[in-house]
């Protein structure tokens, strides 16, 4: 059978960047990572529940460097996803579907994220301290 | 032939659909799901919103607590509640999530079915496991 090249439709790859489709793609990331740290979630209630030793190992790791990290990490994957899963919920409502308001929307996110993010670790910092 | 039906057979076949009245009304397309993935996402992401605000902030009021007040935290009735419907649904939009995702990026049958019953596996896992914690919490507290 012959094999011809046939054309082909331009692929992602062409494409410039734009916020909405990072936003798109940022939103399975966070959420992918979400729920493998779920698993950790279910390791510190699980360390709660048991008390004395596994509390204790549980309670170093948090408060070590990579485990402080990785809990950033995690917040800020937190409140991105919520926020931008609102602006999916919305979109699925009906609304901000209109170029200009998605970009705005989309801005929006991200200035929001890094704010609760960092409003949440103030409170954090300054009440566990 | 003429005789038994009077348009020809262009009219016949626009009156008789092969779709079964079940099958319309059912309306679960080719997938045979319909909306209901769909549906369930949205379902569990609105209410993960109040309750990641409420664990985030629950969260927070258990820092730098020692063990027997995050204990008796947990342990009030209204928090082991949220708790548990909180970690349940988690779960199951993470799976419904992740399933979602292998769909798309794995292409290969085998991986792809291993992946979705691992998935699946450990997402059940993680709610059931959250739950004994809970409970094992709020009964000890």
């Amino acid at each position: 059978m012959a094999t011809r090249e046939r054309p082909l439709s331009p692929h992602l790859q062409v494409y410039r960047p734009q916020i909405t489709s990072t936003m798109s793609i940022l939103h399975r990331i966070t959420g992918v990572s979400l729920a493998l740290g779920g698993i950790s979630l279910v390791w510190w209630l699980m360390a709660i529940a048991l008390g004395g030793e596994a509390y204790a190992f549980a309670s170093k790791q948090w408060a070590s460097p990579i485990g402080l990290v990785f809990l950033f990490g995690f917040t800020l994957a937190l409140v991105y996803h919520l926020l931008n899963g609102i602006r999916h919920l919305l979109w699925d409502a009906g609304w901000g579907f209109a170029i200009p308001t998605a970009y705005k929307t989309g801005y929006a996110v991200f200035v929001l994220g890094f704010a609760i993010t960092g409003l949440i670790w103030y409170c954090g910092l300054r009440g566990g301290a | 032939m003429s005789g038994d039906f009077p348009g020809g057979g262009g009219q016949t076949s626009r009156a008789a659909s092969l779709r079964t009245p079940l099958k319309r009304a059912l309306g679960l397309g080719s997938g045979k799901t319909g909306t209901e993935h769909f549906w369930k996402q949205r379902v569990t992401a609105i209410i993960l919103v109040p309750l990641v605000v409420w664990f985030i902030l629950t969260l927070l009021s258990l820092v730098g607590a020692d063990l027997a007040t995050a204990r008796g935290i947990i342990a009030r009735p209204w928090n082991a509640i949220l708790f548990s419907i909180f970690l349940v649904t988690l779960f199951w939009h993470a799976r419904l999530g992740l399933q979602v995702v292998i769909e798309d990026y794995v292409h290969q049958r085998a991986l792809e079915l291993a992946l979705q019953l691992l998935v699946t596996f450990l997402c059940g896992l993680g709610a059931i496991a959250s739950l004994y914690a809970i409970v094992r919490i709020a009964f000890t507290a």
